[in-house]
């Protein structure tokens, strides 16, 4: 991928634009534009400004503890962390195979995860955006203003939101950060109460996820020409795949594709993600940017998540979610595969499916067994991989002889999508920002490039759209020239 | 002469022995009254302080003062239920007691008795010491950083196994806390055992069985059932 727009020739004589923070994704960032006086963009950088410290902090402690520990990452997905380091420490424990009843609750959890995470991003977090427009009224642009103006809409994702959550309360023990994976199998089952309150609902979840797959063709429908447009760029992919190539968000091998959509490595076992995988770091940014080893650190950036499976896959496993994965494809020639913007209908995709196969596992008597763990032959280190919501997802441990975990490396998504991400903005920032007067609808267009990728900076959802922005245009000198500021209660004061 | 002496906790009248303390006469008659480093197996400690009540108006702790007829007892009253919060909150920022992560949790006395209490925050700042976990035993962990210094594995390790494995060493605030007393320091050193009484005798996530954490599921943990204060009753 292309590094265009990600360093100015002579930064010092430009001026300097911040959207700090970016609003309606998981966690904290910043984005920075710098421009000559002619508002031309020079350069556009997405800066992750968090540090976690969460690889140093667990050395030393029992590994037992690390999939309890490590989900307290985010409070968005933290099964996706529990389940990733589960999987890893399954692997340093010998367990080869899981019980049929540790594997299928273990999915469960995923899938409900899965919807959680799906229908609160699409929801409460891009919907503003899309239902409103990208400018439109920074006042309605939230998720109230969706509740307002369109109720039922905003029902469905709240329910939707609460359904996945509660799969998660009865596999995991708790809606948010539970304990129901552990290395070597699970610590429950389900109930038969538990199940016959799953399956009162489940099928209303199946059919409002196929009305928000048709609410986002709806919108690519009405906008087609400019939806494509959107921060498009090509790009490499990388996702889990099954061994027959459909797909699978729970485990697999790894799949890659460059940009000409040759297939770079498939099936690859991802026990020896290093081998294909590397970790480049930028001196701006405290995020890593992963690259294909094969191609290098300029070349080799790709993305990862609905997108990247959604396309990459060869089907889909639930009969209805696989006829909208055909669909997606066919539209219109293709077009909205390689499209920003089409992150969320491939994550709508995804959220069928995930709702298909939660109806699917209720009907497995398997998920009220009671065989929960499995041993194997211990090994020194474990490697854990799924798919998680905003795509691939590696946990690495390596454990001693006392049972203390003496190293660890975390890819997560995001981190994946790091430069996917930037180039996204950047493009963004050509099509709409370049040689015009900045505003706020049109800084908002990056936030929905941003918010495409449905990032997890880490966790802070609660803004309500009203977020706290400030923007400053500084002189070449250094002076500031002009400044606005956004504060909670959504007003916007320009300051002298 | 065999009529049951009686004296008053927080009004109700609680049936005594000679020789029992307040702790022993409430907790047999299901009477709860918070504390730590009590237990019913073994002699009193004193140190914890969480038991303290009033007695005919003065402060005592209960786990050592002797039941006598007569005696008006104040328990659960906000003024005493208000000091021991206090107390606990000192302990909470004393050691490093992460629950979010804790295996323990659930199954902790600490934590369990916070709750009872409603300690909503540990009000001051955290002492963050610097405590070693000690994974030298094959079947046993020991993570002091959520040690109370109850020492009931010390009294447990020399009265019931006989084998001394611990001891409360270290000088202030930060440096006293429960030790091994191999030549090392580490208990895969000792010939501690999973099957010795101090194996499970600790309230908190010191001493724990290696491998098996979280093993239990959350809602079927020993506090999920019911408070601790509710547990000492169902117990008689």
């Amino acid at each position: 991928m292309k590094l265009e727009l990600e360093t100015a020739a002579a930064p010092e004589t430009l001026r300097r634009v911040a959207i700090d923070p970016v609003s309606r994704v998981e966690g904290h960032g910043k984005v920075t534009i710098l421009l000559d006086d002619d508002n031309k963009v020079h350069q556009v950088r997405l800066h992750i400004v968090e540090f976690r410290g969460f690889e140093k902090f667990i050395q030393g402690r029992p590994y037992w503890e690390v999939p309890v520990m490590v989900q307290r990452l985010c409070g968005i997905c933290p099964v996706s962390h529990h389940l990733a380091a589960s999987k890893a420490l399954d692997m340093m424990l010998g367990v080869k195979q899981l019980t049929p009843t540790a594997e299928k609750i273990r999915r469960l959890m995923h899938y409900g995860q899965i919807l959680q995470s799906h229908a609160l991003h699409f929801f409460h977090l891009a919907s503003p955006d899309l239902l409103f427009g990208f400018g439109s009224d920074m006042a309605k642009r939230n998720i109230v203003g969706v509740v307002a103006a369109h109720p039922e809409i905003a029902k469905k994702g709240v329910l939707l939101r609460k359904f996945g959550q509660e799969v998660i309360r009865m596999t995991a023990g708790k809606r948010v950060h539970g304990t129901g994976s552990v290395p070597g199998g699970v610590n429950k089952s389900l109930s038969a109460e538990e199940r016959a309150e799953l399956l009162k609902d489940i099928y209303q979840m199946v059919a409002w996820s196929r009305e928000a797959i048709g609410m986002i063709r709806n919108l690519f429908e009405q906008n087609l020409a400019a939806y494509n447009a959107f921060g498009r760029f090509p790009s490499a992919g990388m996702c889990l795949v099954r061994a027959d190539g459909a797909m699978d968000l729970y485990h697999g091998g790894l799949r890659a594709r460059g940009i000409d959509g040759k297939t770079l490595f498939d099936h690859f076992d991802y026990g020896r993600y290093w081998d294909v995988i590397g970790e480049d770091v930028k001196p701006w940014s405290y995020m890593k940017f992963p690259f294909f080893k094969a191609l290098g650190p300029d070349e080799g950036a790709y993305r990862v998540g609905p997108l990247t499976r959604v396309t990459q896959c060869d089907s889909i496993p639930t009969p209805l979610a696989d006829k909208q994965r055909e669909e997606f494809i066919a539209f219109d020639g293709g077009s909205v595969t390689g499209a920003t913007l089409g992150y969320h209908w491939a994550r709508m995709i995804e959220m069928l499916h995930a709702a298909e196969s939660i109806k699917d596992l209720l009907h497995d008597d398997d998920i009220v067994g009671h065989e929960l763990m499995a041993t194997g032959e211990r090994q020194e280190r474990g490697v854990g991989v799924i798919e998680a919501p905003r795509g691939t997802l590696i946990h690495h441990y390596r454990v001693d002889e006392n049972d203390q975990v003496i190293r660890a490396n975390l890819i997560v998504s995001t981190t994946h999508n790091n430069q996917a991400m930037n180039i996204a903005v950047r493009e963004v920032a050509k099509q709409y920002l370049d040689g015009r007067e900045i505003t706020e609808g049109l800084l908002n267009h990056i936030e929905v490039a941003i918010r495409a990728f449905d990032p997890c900076l880490s966790c802070a959802t609660h803004a309500l759209g009203r977020m706290p922005l400030e923007v400053a245009i500084v002189g070449a000198d250094g002076t500031v020239l002009d400044a606005a500021t956004r504060d909670q209660r959504g007003l916007t004061r320009e300051i002298p | 002469m065999n009529e049951t002496q009686t004296f008053q906790l927080d009004g109700e009248d609680i049936p005594f022995a000679p020789g029992q303390s307040i702790m022993q006469a409430a907790t047999a008659h299901g009477a709860y009254i918070p504390h730590l480093c009590w237990h019913p197996d073994f002699a009193a400690h004193g140190s914890c302080k969480l038991c303290t009540v009033k007695v005919n108006g003065r402060f005592g702790s209960s786990c050592t003062m002797a039941a006598q007829a007569g005696m008006s007892v104040e328990n659960r009253t906000a003024e005493l239920d208000d000091k021991r919060r206090t107390l606990l909150q000192m302990l909470f920022v004393e050691g490093n007691h992460f629950c979010p992560s804790c295996e323990k949790s659930g199954n902790c006395a600490l934590q369990a008795t916070a709750y009872e209490l409603k300690m909503m925050s540990p009000h001051f700042d955290m002492f963050y010491p610097d405590r070693p976990v000690d994974a030298s035993h094959p079947d046993v962990l020991l993570d002091f950083n959520r040690c109370i210094m109850c020492s009931l594995c010390v009294t447990a390790s020399a009265e019931v196994d006989g084998k001394n494995i611990f001891y409360m060493g270290g000088r202030g605030l930060l440096g006293r806390r429960v030790h091994v007393s191999s030549e090392s320091g580490r208990l895969g050193d000792t010939n501690f055992a999973l099957s010795d009484r101090a194996a499970s005798i600790c309230p908190v996530g010191v001493i724990l069985p290696k491998r098996r954490g979280f093993a239990v599921p959350i809602g079927e943990r020993k506090y999920d059932k019911a408070p601790i204060s509710a547990q000492v009753k169902e117990r008689v």
